[in-house]
């Protein structure tokens, strides 16, 4: 295994459109690293440059202490596990998860030991005689992990490898790669992963870290609960997160009692959590507040929003409320417990939010300008 | 709501009229279906009859032959096979077989190797030109043949090739034949990308992904190929009859004219006899092939 660095990465297609922007990144030896981003966001194309399925215009790639900016993917010390799982059609399983080997030129007995031991370790035996159109998605999906696994790479590449199963299925692979990581680890065989998804929950779950991309250029990187708490961007705050965060515009005055907040024609003043954190002057802002952190009282309670109940989405045990609040809608959850009964659109409430929670960021720039240095 | 059995008399006499309905309108399909068939094959027959005709009639006499369009004989005989084997030449039918053989099997394998290689090449790497270059490719597929065989003809005399078999198959080590090439480009593009990516991650060079992953995906559209330009190549009669001038070369094609030239009275069941022996190969290799044939050129490539 081995380290992984991007410097200053760029990538500019013939037509002169540039897909990625001088991105630098580093994935520690053993680490977990996951590219996360909507279509569109370059996450695909930096693993493909990885792999050397795609050139890079400028930068550089290094595994270890080689740059690979020139190396075919075969010599890169890669393997890579495809979104379409990308098996041999015409070999079976056992050629499948060893053509790599063989090509290497690797001894017969060699090549039986790391096809025993691969599809011993993700449980796929009985599947070796099988052509990859008798396996379910699934089962081809191990299969196409054990044949990156067989090779012994320094770095692994995944390339959305989960989003062709059904919900059920993904959610067994998730925990199932994320085991296999940590056994490899524990065995004293800690394997770099590089795991390229669109899917929140998958980020967030496996990742040791994560990085969020948005057209081409990193947004963050950090892990899930650094990401969850300290977004650096509205961005990010807006991308991590189930509802999304409450991003509305806002403005900040000073006060006595700490400070107030002006959003949707109502101000707010919050004494705790923020009043330290706000290093920027006073003006407007974009108010992040996750559904999360908006507490449902009654209307016109202390240090509360007052609004309507516009939208109401049962969930089972939660609910999220779509309310409005002036000109804008805020998005709260409460759990379905705590709710005296079931809320009905139009209903007035309050919201109070979560003084410690709420993030400040920059109009223009998007920059969260709440963070405290060591929060 | 339950439901109760209606065992009213108007009831059962719905339940009647209903069976009724149904069995008029099973018999109504049945007629149409039988109709649909009969046609089918009456259709059918009138296509094969010659077909049919000509495999009767070479185990029939020469005297019986245009005696009745009847196929089957009333004294089937094998003499005409017999007779039409050795031929009124020096050599036996076996030779013109060889023949073809020299002919088609060196075709098929050029035509295989170099149309994979040049659409392998159109289809999947970028190069400048690449737009042009299969814009000519296209463009010769509108050629007419007879256009080009004059300089043909001209640079194999130069060579020396000519009453030889080698202006019969060594273009076709050139990717001769735009067609194929542009069958196997878009059977190519169909295939997903990243079967061959992966063998390249697996450590597998251009060669070695065309060879090991590229060549058994395109197996069905190759033995479509294959299967072409055998059968083209069998019943070719102007290319050999072009380039070959000694009768110990004639293939098949040419040897099946000259029983016609070289006798007075044309023995037609030797002919027809021969003629069913011509078909035999191309046949045998068409329904042996059969299936990976009609999913070469019904499909557009592997599913995902």
């Amino acid at each position: 295994m081995a380290e992984l660095y991007l410097t200053s990465v760029e990538k500019i297609y013939g037509g002169g459109f540039q897909a990625v922007h001088g991105i630098d990144l580093h994935v520690a030896e053993g680490e977990f690293m996951v590219l996360v981003g909507p279509s569109g966001c370059a996450k695909s194309t930096t693993l493909r440059m990885i792999a050397g399925l795609e050139t890079i215009t400028a930068g550089e790639i290094r595994i270890g202490d080689r740059v690979v900016n020139e190396l075919a993917p075969g010599k890169r010390g890669i393997a890579m596990v495809f979104q379409n799982y990308a098996l041999y059609p015409h070999m079976k399983v056992t050629r499948n998860l060893s053509f790599g080997l063989k090509l290497r030129g690797e001894p017969r007995a060699r090549i039986e030991d790391a096809t025993a031991r691969v599809s011993g370790l993700l449980e796929i035996e009985e599947l070796l005689d099988r052509l990859p159109k008798q396996l379910s998605g699934g089962q081809a999906q191990r299969v196409a992990v054990g044949r990156a696994l067989i090779k012994s790479p320094e770095v692994f590449l995944f390339d959305e490898p989960l989003s062709n199963l059904d919900a059920k299925l993904r959610a067994a692979m998730r925990v199932r790669i994320t085991d296999l990581h940590k056994r490899l680890k524990e065995e004293g065989r800690p394997a770099t992963v590089v795991y390229v998804t669109h899917d929140q929950v998958e980020a967030m779950t496996m990742g040791d870290r994560i990085c969020v991309m948005k057209d081409g250029r990193i947004m963050q990187v950090a892990d899930p609960t650094t990401l969850y708490e300290r977004p650096a961007n509205a961005y990010v705050a807006g991308f991590i997160g189930m509802p999304e965060m409450n991003l509305v515009p806002a403005v900040v005055t000073r006060g006595e009692d700490g400070v107030a907040l002006t959003l949707g024609g109502q101000t707010l003043t919050i004494a705790e959590g923020l009043a330290h954190r706000v290093h920027a002057a006073e003006g407007p802002v974009t108010a992040g507040i996750r559904p999360q952190h908006l507490e449902v009282c009654a209307p016109g309670a202390p240090g509360s929003l007052s609004g309507e109940i516009a939208l109401v989405e049962f969930m089972g045990h939660e609910v999220n409320l779509h309310v409005r609040v002036g000109d804008e809608t805020l998005v709260a959850v409460a759990p379905t417990e705590v709710l005296a009964r079931r809320p009905c659109r139009g209903d007035p409430v309050g919201l109070r939010p979560n003084g410690h929670r709420i993030h400040l960021f920059d109009p223009v720039s998007e920059e969260n300008i709440s963070l405290a240095p060591q929060d | 709501m339950t439901a109760v059995p209606d065992t009213s008399a108007a009831g059962r006499a719905r339940i009647a009229a209903a069976s009724d309905v149904e069995r008029r309108r099973r018999r109504r399909e049945k007629i149409s279906a039988g109709l649909r068939y009969a046609l089918l094959c009456v259709v059918g027959l009138f296509m094969l009859y010659p077909l049919i005709w000509l495999i009767g009639a070479s185990f029939k006499t020469n005297q019986e032959m245009f005696s009745s369009a009847w196929f089957w004989p009333a004294n089937p005989t094998v003499q005409g096979y017999i007779d039409g084997w050795e031929t009124s030449t020096p050599y036996t039918f076996g030779r013109f077989f060889w023949n073809s053989m020299c002919i088609v099997i060196p075709k098929v394998i050029g035509t295989a190797v170099s149309s994979t290689l040049v659409a392998y090449g159109f289809a999947r790497f970028e190069f400048p030109g690449k737009k042009a270059l299969f814009a000519v490719l296209i463009a010769t597929l509108l050629l007419p043949d007879v256009v080009t065989r004059i300089p043909q003809y001209l640079l194999f005399r130069e060579l020396g090739w000519l009453d030889t078999f080698l202006p019969l198959f060594v273009p076709q080590f050139l990717a001769w034949e735009a067609f194929f090439v542009f069958m196997l480009v878009q059977f190519l593009r169909a295939i997903p990308r990243d079967i061959e990516e992966a063998a390249r991650v697996d450590g597998a060079n251009t060669f070695q992904t065309l060879i090991y992953v590229v060549v058994p995906m395109l197996a069905p559209a190759l033995i479509s190929v294959c299967l072409f330009q055998f059968m083209w190549t069998m019943n070719d009669f102007l290319g050999p009859l072009i380039y070959i001038s000694s009768i110990e070369n004639y293939p098949v094609s040419l040897a099946l004219r000259l029983a016609i030239d070289t006798t007075e009275a044309f023995n037609w069941n030797q002919i027809l006899a021969m003629t069913v022996l011509a078909l035999a190969p191309s046949l045998i290799v068409f329904f042996l092939a059969q299936k990976y044939f009609i999913k070469g050129i019904s499909t557009g490539g592997v599913k995902g």
